[in-house]
């Protein structure tokens, strides 16, 4: 992985995508790599769609942003339709598998396309609260970029306030993680 | 005094707004004046958040041209103060910083390029570059680093107050909407553990003593009555200007030496461009890349002699033109052909640069 | 021969008079004013003056205080900047009504909100005198001016604009705002010295409009002058103070 890891991770608003990202580059920065992250902003980031770009490396990181990412995911139908420009033909593709009406839209050149049940599995198994940390699970299972202990240390220093007044929750993130690394590496 | 906002080193992951208000604070910057555009918010909220606790002040005023003049006014009192815009405020803030060239008013001010013309986008850009050097009615007697890296924005930042207390020229942090929203790594410091002396700040209002009894008045002008005045006053700025340019100007080379294309590219393109070069010499290919610091002044002397040594130049920019101009300046005589790669309010990627670089091999 | 020693305030500038302005010109009134006050206070050594572009920038060396000339308009912000950065010394801004109310008038407006506690003293000749006469936000109505030629005509051009009203209008009750005239100087040094004091003791805001002549682009002579002040500009321009933080009102 000496070439390092881009990743564009795309949402509507809400969902999570920059918090996952984050999180995902302090982990990455904890570990001692080289870590880059940078959301989409401008008059787009009201009410657009919510894109997330974040590169992991262990060499200094070039641009800030990239024409075509490593792993790609999406979380609604505007984010398939919108992050299609970052795939080539070494991109993985993840997208969750319940969004409705984008059979077309889904990339057709990319190296695999991925449909995970993050949404159905948060709602039915877990809580909708916990469906941006099964994605950051999706994250780390589809690139590997940190090792699961250095995630949940990484959702310790940010959530761990909220874990001190409720044990559960800690389980709860900490099984949503685990489901999301699962939830991919089972398509891969 | 209060505890140094930073103590020795302390190695962070932030965006580049927060590390340009801790470097203002390191440098014992003492007032900020600024007026709310994208993408420069953030360094007005972390210098409140921050300022209070270090006894260092805020101003918010009704727009830039007062947030230039009142940022005039600070440093008139012997403040090290500092102010940040992009894109539209950095064009009403012309005005102040044509009075800060002509009185020598040492001013640090951060810009954060937005898209142009006119309101654009508020997202990245490199077309603030011809504002930033030579925006007034005047030559340009400033001083203009472009950063390319969180690191950099944290020590010109901190080098920019320095640079305009010891030259009294006005001094500009040229960052970008793409720096002031990424985040990355980086080490701050407290100067003085590495070495780094502030320049002191003096007042040129209100010194001590009663003017007239105990000293003379400071009667600061800036009109001027005859050609011969203004023409004594200009000659005066730009030869100070001159004399310095060569100790001030700042540049990296990366891979010169047997360059057969040079790609010159500054602020955070120089990224892109450092990346291709590496992947390039890795392919066996002569590729090496200028990248001037200092944009205002530019290294002259040494952008001439690699221009002449290349076969060919590649320009990348994410302006249409505006670095090209001050190359062309700075190269003038010289018969190297030059490329350009023009991407005005876009980022440029390795990728593209490599590719651009191939079709010149 | 005995020779007239003129009776200049203390802080006056001797090596710079007699001073650059017109014959028969208001400013000169103004800053005498403003002379007798500062002196009267006991404050040169605090004083940061700044001058405006137009008229008001032939003060740069007037007075023996620190002093910035600054751009047209842009006195308000300088002044702000200064007292901000030291609350120490004694801000003032002096303009004309091109500077303050046109050029300048989103500093005026924003200063006196915000309450900053510095000095404004604007000079109302109800034209911009240094680039020859032109229509002023102050010019009268059907007043001519090298702009306005025919007379101002308020339909298409509004009417003169009441600084004074504006800025007590907007500033808190701790604000000082009062319209003195050259034709009453005594009246209008307590204004300015009751403007300073409001600053001095940390009350707010404080600011002074002087009624003043042009003759030189008004193409009048003194018997005129003095009319046009005292009658035209007064009928439109209501001498007095406007707000007053302590109980010091004149009745």
């Amino acid at each position: 992985m000496a070439k390092g890891v881009k990743l564009a991770l795309a949402g509507e608003g809400g969902q999570g995508v920059q918090s996952v990202a984050m999180i995902i580059t302090e982990a990455a920065y904890e570990d001692g790599r080289e870590a880059l992250y940078i959301p989409n902003f401008g008059v787009e980031q009201r009410g657009g769609v919510s894109v997330a770009y974040v590169q992991i490396s262990d060499e200094p990181i070039g641009s800030p942003k990239f024409k075509t990412a490593d792993i790609v995911i999406a979380l609604s139908d505007r984010a398939v339709r919108r992050t299609k420009r970052y795939v080539d033909k070494n991109t993985t593709f993840v997208y969750d598998s319940g969004i409705e009406g984008v059979e077309d839209d889904l990339p057709t050149h990319a190296a695999k396309v991925l449909g995970i049940p993050a949404i159905k599995v948060a709602k039915e198994e877990l809580h909708p609260r916990v469906f941006n940390i099964i994605i950051m699970g999706a994250v780390i299972g589809a690139t590997g970029v940190v090792d699961l202990d250095r995630a949940k240390q990484a959702i310790e220093k940010k959530l761990g306030y909220k874990f001190e007044k409720d044990p559960k929750l800690r389980d709860l993130n900490f099984k949503a993680m685990e489901r999301g690394i699962e939830l991919v590496k089972k398509e891969l | 005094m209060t505890e140094k906002p930073i103590q020795g080193e302390k190695r962070v992951f932030m965006t580049g707004n927060e590390v340009v208000a801790w470097a203002a604070l390191a440098a014992d910057a003492e007032i900020m004046y600024g007026y709310p555009i994208t993408p420069q918010n953030e360094i007005m909220h972390y210098w409140t958040r921050l300022a209070p606790k270090h006894g260092r002040r805020f101003l918010q005023t009704e727009d830039e041209i007062s947030a230039g003049f009142t940022t005039v006014g600070g440093v008139l009192a012997g403040r090290r103060a500092f102010t940040a815009t992009a894109g539209p405020g950095n064009t009403l803030m012309q005005e102040a910083l044509s009075m800060a060239e002509m009185m020598r008013i040492p001013i640090v001010q951060v810009v954060t390029q937005r898209g142009g013309p006119s309101t654009a986008t508020v997202i990245y850009s490199q077309q603030e570059v011809t504002m930033t050097c030579f925006g007034g009615n005047g030559e340009g007697a400033r001083i203009v680093y472009s950063t390319s890296t969180h690191q950099e924005l944290y020590d010109y930042t901190i080098k920019a107050f320095n640079t305009a207390w010891k030259y009294r020229f006005p001094t500009h942090v040229l960052g970008d909407g793409y720096q002031s929203k990424m985040r990355e790594s980086l080490t701050m410091y407290d100067p003085q553990a590495r070495g780094i002396d502030m320049v002191p700040t003096e007042p040129s209002l209100g010194n001590e003593g009663t003017p007239g009894v105990d000293r003379e008045p400071n009667h600061l002008r800036n009109t001027y009555n005859t050609e011969d005045e203004l023409y004594d006053v200009v000659t005066n700025i730009m030869s100070d200007w001159e004399k310095y340019a060569p100790e001030i100007a700042e540049y990296q080379e990366y891979d010169v030496e047997d360059a057969d294309v040079l790609v010159i590219a500054h602020g955070v393109v120089t990224r892109a461009a450092q990346a291709a070069v590496k992947e390039l010499r890795a392919q066996g290919k002569k590729v090496g890349h200028f990248r001037p610091v200092t944009l205002r002044p530019i290294a002259e002397e040494q952008l001439r002699k690699r221009v002449e040594q290349a076969k060919s130049v590649l320009v990348v920019e994410s302006a249409y033109g505006q670095l090209r101009k001050i190359l062309d300046n700075a190269i003038y005589g010289l018969t190297t052909p030059i490329t350009n790669f023009f991407k005005p309010g876009e980022g440029v990627t390795a990728d593209e640069v490599v590719e651009e670089v191939n079709k010149l091999l | 021969m005995s020779v007239a020693v003129p009776q200049m305030p203390q802080c006056w500038r001797r090596e710079t008079k007699a001073h650059k302005f017109c014959p028969g010109c208001g400013h000169g009134l103004v800053l005498k004013a403003l002379g007798e006050a500062i002196d009267e206070l006991g404050i040169q050594d605090k004083i940061i003056f700044g001058c405006d572009i137009g008229c008001s920038l032939l003060a740069w060396d007037f007075f023996n205080v620190d002093t910035v000339q600054t751009h047209h308009g842009r006195t308000t912000p300088v002044i702000t900047g200064v007292k901000r950065a030291n609350e120490d010394v004694i801000g003032i801004a002096y303009m004309g009504d091109g500077g303050g109310y046109a050029i300048g008038s989103q500093h005026l407006v924003n200063a006196a909100s915000r309450n900053e506690k510095i000095t404004v003293i604007l000079v109302n000749n109800t034209n911009y005198g240094m680039t020859g006469g032109q229509m002023a936000p102050t010019t009268l109505p059907k007043q001519k001016t090298e702009t306005s030629p025919y007379g101002r005509d308020v339909e298409s051009t509004g009417n003169p604009t009441q600084g004074p009203e504006m800025v007590a209008a907007i500033t808190p009750e701790s604000a000082y705002v009062a319209r003195g005239t050259v034709s009453n100087v005594r009246q209008l040094k307590k204004y300015i010295k009751r403007a300073l004091e409001n600053q001095i003791s940390g009350n707010g805001f404080s600011f002074v409009e002087a009624l003043s002549g042009c003759p030189t682009n008004w193409r009048t002579n003194a018997a005129e002058t003095w009319k046009f002040i005292e009658e035209d500009m007064t009928e439109y321009f209501k001498v007095g103070e406007l707000k007053v933080p302590s109980k010091k009102k004149e009745g």
